[in-house]
């Protein structure tokens, strides 16, 4: 997959005989072995990896639970204190799986972050950016339907709101969120179907990631510089250089993934969820899961009719507007230098975007009341002035700083400048691949 | 007939390869149809459409909520100062001038007659107790007007469940019902 030719050759007479009939060992060893990464990968591109292993966390902890889970309204909720309670580790396993959720969607801001930063996105790596976003769309219907499925009071009442939004659709919009819910109220049709889909979509997600890394080792990595690789100076074999780092990567990450799990394992979650749904009362104030709070804060941002769009649809627009927005990066962004570290008034730009993406999220979590209502209007117009005021103007008028002729150039600057690493041993690593 | 026919005129292939491409396309979509219609609400969900209510132990100034249909249906007995309020506001204030009252003309406007029970019985209001924005269950005898109010995003709605102030975009739904008795009231 990698373009070049491959380097695998079979060492035994079996190995000889699956290689001509079936080549799976010459795809893996192309692709994680002998595949070349640009040299200049910091830690910020060890987040694939780390979702890869997530994904495998979250399908393997779910197949478990879902042996011991009923996907009935008389018998969810109580099903899931007998995991916690009653099944062998079932509380290691259902918190593994509920922080899991959370770690996911950590790495996986932490993966679009860096693709906005050093300019991942940009041809020829369009497609690579948009099946991002599908799996990012994927997750967080997965999450949802997750989080309904132990039938607490967020969870109904999640999903009463959510699929709520479809009603703001003109004609059909109810008609909509019927066929969502299975009649007329979240009951016990919706519990099944949206367990049917929370076992499904995790598969979806891993036939897309499949497509993702196939896309990937298509056009290569990007790299810190932003730079295409050009020699063979400028890459190291993927094993054991990228091997290694990602390991060390998943083992940092898994070490505050576990600390989550054993000594604050409800931190995330919300504490109503301990209480069975009751259709008939609503919480005192409904959030969602915190990986949707800057999202939650956009919808209720408008509060205002913009001409025949009422408020209700006003602020779904602008909720899906905002993710839809992603989709079309690779082509609002007009500049031709790739990486924000040649970009100064894109980087400037891009922590202003990050720091208003956290205060929405905060905003999110906080009543459409008071003050939070401007705010969170003034942060939604932040968020997407980014996208489709910035990005388009930035790319014509900003002045990039020098860009470095080549990866291997930009690494010999660096760490002549630095703290002196031995030049020659960083450059000279092809005999142990 | 031949493959290169000088002629732009369609031929009898061409028909052929249309004809079949739409049956096709007629086919997949009979096929697909069960998988979608499956999720649309059930017989059992559809048979529970209409419940029978004894309002008679309801003094005025109380209340009770039922379930329909999976959503709950306020039923109030409204004290003659929340009957008063509401008739007192000009229909110029409302954000929603329509009654939303299945048992009216869709057109009709939402003076507090037309929300309530109607003549000699203004004093009963009933109504979905589900938010016109996104569907949560308002508080009761909360918010600015008296009336109603939504904890989820700040839908104030006045003693006669019609919406004042927040996201809310509509009155909340007065259901199809009617008095079968002086104290039974049956909804759907």
């Amino acid at each position: 997959m990698s373009g070049g030719h491959s380097t695998y050759t079979p060492k035994t007479g079996i190995e000889r005989w699956i290689d001509a009939r079936m080549p799976l060992p010459r795809l893996v060893h192309d692709s994680f072995v002998s595949y070349p990464v640009p040299r200049n990968l910091n830690y910020a591109y060890t987040f694939g990896g780390i979702l890869s292993i997530m994904l495998v966390v979250q399908i393997l902890t779910g197949i478990v639970l879902a042996m011991h889970y009923a996907s009935d309204t008389r018998l969810a909720f109580d099903s899931v204190e007998k995991v916690m309670r009653d099944v062998n580790s079932g509380w290691l396993l259902r918190y593994m799986h509920a922080n899991g959720a959370s770690f996911f969607f950590i790495a996986v801001y932490i993966h679009i972050f860096r693709g906005l930063y050093y300019g991942s996105y940009k041809a020829p790596r369009e497609l690579l950016w948009i099946l991002g976003c599908i799996i990012y769309l994927l997750m967080m219907a997965t999450g949802f339907m997750g989080y309904v499925l132990p039938w607490g009071q967020m969870s109904g009442w999640g999903a009463t709101v959510i699929t709520g939004f479809f009603t703001a659709i003109p004609l059909v919009g109810e008609w909509i969120q019927q066929l969502l819910l299975g009649g007329f109220a979240v009951d016990n049709p919706t519990l099944n179907r949206f367990f049917s889909l929370h076992y499904l979509l995790p598969f979806m997600i891993a036939g897309v990631v499949v497509l993702h890394v196939w896309a990937l080792h298509v056009t290569g990595q990007t790299n810190p510089t932003g730079i295409e690789v050009k020699s063979k100076t400028d890459t190291l074999p993927f094993t054991p250089y990228a091997t290694i780092k990602d390991a060390f990567g998943m083992i940092v990450f898994l070490f505050v993934f576990a600390y989550f799990i054993f000594y604050m394992p409800n931190y995330l979650g919300h504490p109503d969820n301990y209480t069975q749904f009751n259709s008939l009362k609503t919480p005192a104030h409904i959030v969602p899961e915190w990986y949707f709070l800057p999202f939650y804060a956009i919808l209720r941002a408008v509060t205002f009719n913009i001409g025949p769009i009422n408020s209700k649809l006003g602020g779904v627009i602008a909720m899906f507007g905002a993710i839809a927005v992603l989709f079309v990066v690779p082509w609002l962004d007009t500049s031709k230098v790739r990486s924000a570290v040649y970009r100064p008034w894109y980087k400037l730009f891009f922590w202003i975007f990050a720091a208003n993406a956290i205060f929405l999220g905060w905003l999110g979590s906080k009543p459409a009341e008071g003050w939070y209502i401007p705010a969170m209007q003034v942060s939604t117009i932040l968020y997407f002035a980014f996208f489709l005021v910035v990005m388009p103007l930035l790319g014509l008028i900003e002045t990039p700083k020098r860009l470095p002729n080549s990866i291997t150039e930009a690494v010999l600057e660096k760490n002549k400048g630095g703290s002196g690493h031995p030049v020659g041993a960083a450059a000279s690593p092809q005999t142990m691949g | 007939m031949s493959a290169h026919d000088a002629s732009d005129e369609p031929t009898r292939r061409d028909f052929l390869y249309i004809a079949t491409g739409m049956a096709g396309v007629v086919g997949a979509g009979a096929a697909v149809w069960p998988f979608i219609d499956q999720m649309r609400p059930d017989a059992s969900t559809l048979a529970q459409s209409s419940i029978e209510v004894d309002v008679g132990s309801l003094e005025p100034g109380s209340s009770l909520v039922v379930k329909w249909r999976g959503k709950p249906v306020f039923i109030r007995n409204r004290t003659p100062e929340e009957v008063k309020a509401a008739q007192e506001v000009p229909l110029e204030d409302l954000k929603d001038p329509v009654a939303r009252n299945e048992n009216l003309a869709s057109d009709a406007a939402a003076t507090d007659l037309d929300r309530s029970a109607g003549k000699d019985k203004e004093n009963w209001i009933v109504m979905v107790g589900v938010c016109t924005h996104l569907g949560c269950v308002p508080l009761g005898q909360q918010g600015d007007f008296g009336g109603w109010f939504c904890p989820c995003h700040g839908s104030h709605y006045d003693t006669a469940g019609r919406i004042r102030k927040g996201p809310a975009p509509n009155n909340l739904e007065v259901p199809v019902y009617s008095f079968i008795s002086d104290t039974k009231i049956r909804i759907g």
